[in-house]
């Protein structure tokens, strides 16, 4: 009979899960869709204002968005030119010109796949780079967290003793500050904005769980036969700890760094929306939901569409692929 | 039990001396010189001077850790950097109504996800339960902003049965009339991660033996479900909402400042926003302790309810 490794096994199990299947597919489109932002093939002209201000999606026609409040306001127009030549005014045309890149003249689109948010920038190209964005920082920071909760986890629960008193204790004062508040309290201390800051702040304060799960798993793992074996033959602590025991828990460590992607996602939405999370000048879906708030109001319903079905599609396919994952890997939970 | 108990509140000291080195750490010492924050634009040297006398960071660390102490324990924590407003007054006048907003809330969205959990529960494999998982999946994987935005958009602004926010006087107003769509969406993000959650307990009971000996001694479905599995699994729920309280208390900011209800979640948000660092610390030292009694609380609650821990 033909052996099998135990991830052959669970890539078996996994195929048979159609769901699970299926949801793999839409992450690896997102990721692809990732890689070709950053490759610079999709959406680099983001911040290009191709439209009218708030043009509707193409769908709609471009008398859609026009509500009547818009209408209203643009009504009521104060006169601009009061027959008094202004002598600055070919000067500020010509410097407006030069800013924006593109001539006032240049025909602006009416309408846009998705609409235009209130620059006229192409909603369907932000979404696209503000998935760039939100999927880097919940991968990156779910690696760093993932990182030290391993690290941790595993020093703790392989050495015990006061290594394992010093980290229990740091995880139960962690652990005492509910997630949210401590993720504001550390925002409002280092009070800086950007991609990095936000990582780091994720990061740092999410692997708590992580490091629970990993140190339960090595203490159960250094008593076991094979690690007592390798000690025999003179293996090294942390070759125990790194090259026997670390790919016998790499399972629950996978499981949990796919989790935390998605949590991490949903609090950078949050962490942007205050204004602690990614700069001005960059798009992710936080960003774009912050400003649909205040669009919202004046009926231009798009951007928060478009923002919100990028984000449920990613994080409902990455949660039902991790479900499917943890079933496959452990075939004992089910 | 009583060893137990003493035990507990042992371990209590170290993890309760942690959160305070912790904050401490974090806003004293990472968070630098609040002076040139608060002295506004075109500092001088003197007023910085001053700033810095009047809130005491010009002394060594020491001093400043034993300040911070006394704080803690007497909950004088001065006054707000930027309105001024006492910590302790804040405090005080926030509580009401947070929790006008947050025991209706919890109440509602526990009873309704119990209900639907053990539906789901009992025909677990089936393609009802099946459909209810993943709809909580999509539900969850859509922001709690864009719950609060639609939410008050459709059923504030536009059709307009209820205020789009406010707060009033009297607490019946505040309940009925101000807070109602507050929960209204609380219940609806909490409904999802509740069922899910839920749904797992009732199936860890559901499987247990004593539910095989009910069924073989021919007792009702409903009276085995309603009340042999329902009397067990609501052990780990209420424990489950216990624990959630005091974290609650200061994360349903985001829900109190759309709706602008003037609770500690609001009030947290603004002094985020504001560099405000007298009332984060109160807030996230006294949310702490609390999380930790609660913690003590349930524990001791578990090993009081269910004679088999007392074994261990």
């Amino acid at each position: 009979m033909k052996e099998s490794s135990v991830w052959t096994l669970a890539w078996r199990r996994f195929r048979r899960d159609r769901l699970g299947f299926f949801s793999l597919i839409v992450v690896l489109a997102y990721v692809a869709l990732v890689l070709g932002v950053a490759a610079g093939w999709l959406a680099r002209d983001w911040q290009q204002e191709t439209g009218v201000s708030f043009a509707p999606p193409t769908f709609l026609g471009a008398e859609a968005g026009a509500s009547e409040t818009v209408k209203a306001l643009e009504a009521a127009q104060p006169v601009s030119d009061y027959g008094i030549p202004d002598p600055l005014g070919p000067d500020l045309a010509e410097i407006a010109k030069g800013l924006s890149g593109a001539s006032p003249n240049e025909a602006r689109a009416p309408t846009l796949p998705l609409g235009a948010d209130k620059w006229g920038r192409d909603v369907l190209k932000k979404a696209v780079k503000g998935t760039e964005t939100s999927l880097f920082i919940g991968l990156a920071a779910a690696a760093v967290a993932t990182f030290l909760g391993t690290l941790f986890g595993a020093l703790a629960g392989y050495r015990g003793g006061r290594v394992d008193d010093f980290f229990n204790w740091l995880y139960s004062v962690l652990t005492s500050i509910p997630y949210l508040l401590l993720v504001l309290a550390v925002a409002a201390v280092i009070n800086q904005k950007g991609v990095l800051t936000v990582i780091l702040i994720l990061g740092l304060t999410g692997w708590t769980g992580i490091f629970r799960l990993v140190r339960a798993e090595y203490m159960k793992h250094k008593v076991r036969e094979y690690v007592l074996a390798a000690d025999a033959i003179g293996a090294s602590n942390a070759r125990r700890m790194f090259v026997h025991i670390l790919p016998n828990v790499s399972h629950v460590v996978l499981v949990q760094l796919s989790l935390h992607v998605v949590l991490f996602i949903k609090s950078e939405v949050i962490l942007t929306f205050l204004g602690f999370g990614v700069g001005v000048d960059t798009v992710s879906w936080g960003s774009m939901l912050a400003e649909a708030g205040s669009e919202l109001l004046l009926g231009k319903w798009w951007q928060l569409t478009a923002a919100t079905v990028f984000m449920a599609l990613l994080v409902t396919a990455f949660s039902l692929f991790t479900d499917a994952m943890r079933d496959a890997l452990d075939p004992r939970l089910k | 039990m009583l060893a137990y108990t003493l035990r507990r509140l042992w371990q209590f000291i170290p993890t309760l001396a942690g959160v305070v080195l912790f904050v401490f750490f974090l806003f004293n010492w990472v968070g630098g010189d609040p002076a040139y924050l608060l002295a506004g634009k075109l500092p001088n040297p003197e007023t910085i001077a001053n700033i810095r006398r009047q809130l005491g960071v010009d002394e060594p660390y020491a001093v400043q850790l034993w300040i911070f102490l006394k704080q803690i324990l007497t909950g004088n924590f001065g006054a707000s950097w930027s309105t001024n407003e006492l910590v302790s007054q804040i405090f005080a006048t926030r509580l009401g109504p947070s929790l006008t907003v947050l025991v209706p809330l919890l109440m509602i969205s526990t009873l309704l996800g119990m209900a639907a959990a053990m539906l789901v529960a009992y025909v677990r494999g089936s393609l009802t339960d099946r459909a209810v998982m993943v709809g909580c999946t999509v539900a969850q994987s859509i922001s709690i902003l864009v719950y609060i935005l639609v939410f008050q958009y459709v059923f504030a602004y536009q059709l307009g049965w209820f205020p789009v926010q406010g707060w009033g006087i009297t607490f019946a107003e505040n309940l009925l009339r101000y807070a109602m769509l507050a929960i209204i969406v609380g219940v609806a993000v909490s409904l999802a991660p509740d069922i899910r959650l839920y749904r797992t307990f009732f199936l860890d009971e559901i499987n247990q033996d004593y539910v095989r000996t009910a069924r073989a001694k021919g007792l009702s479905e409903a009276r085995v479900m309603w009340v042999h599995v329902l009397r067990n699994a609501a052990i780990p729920i209420v424990t489950n909402i216990l624990l959630q309280l005091p974290g609650l208390l200061a994360g349903a900011f985001l829900i109190e400042r759309f709706f602008g209800i003037p609770g500690i979640g609001r009030e947290v948000i603004l002094a985020v926003e504001r560099s405000d660092f007298p009332i984060i610390k109160a807030v996230t030292v006294y949310v702490a302790i609390a999380t930790m009694i609660v913690n003590l609380v349930a524990d001791l609650l578990y090993k009081a309810i269910d004679p088999r821990l007392q074994l261990k």
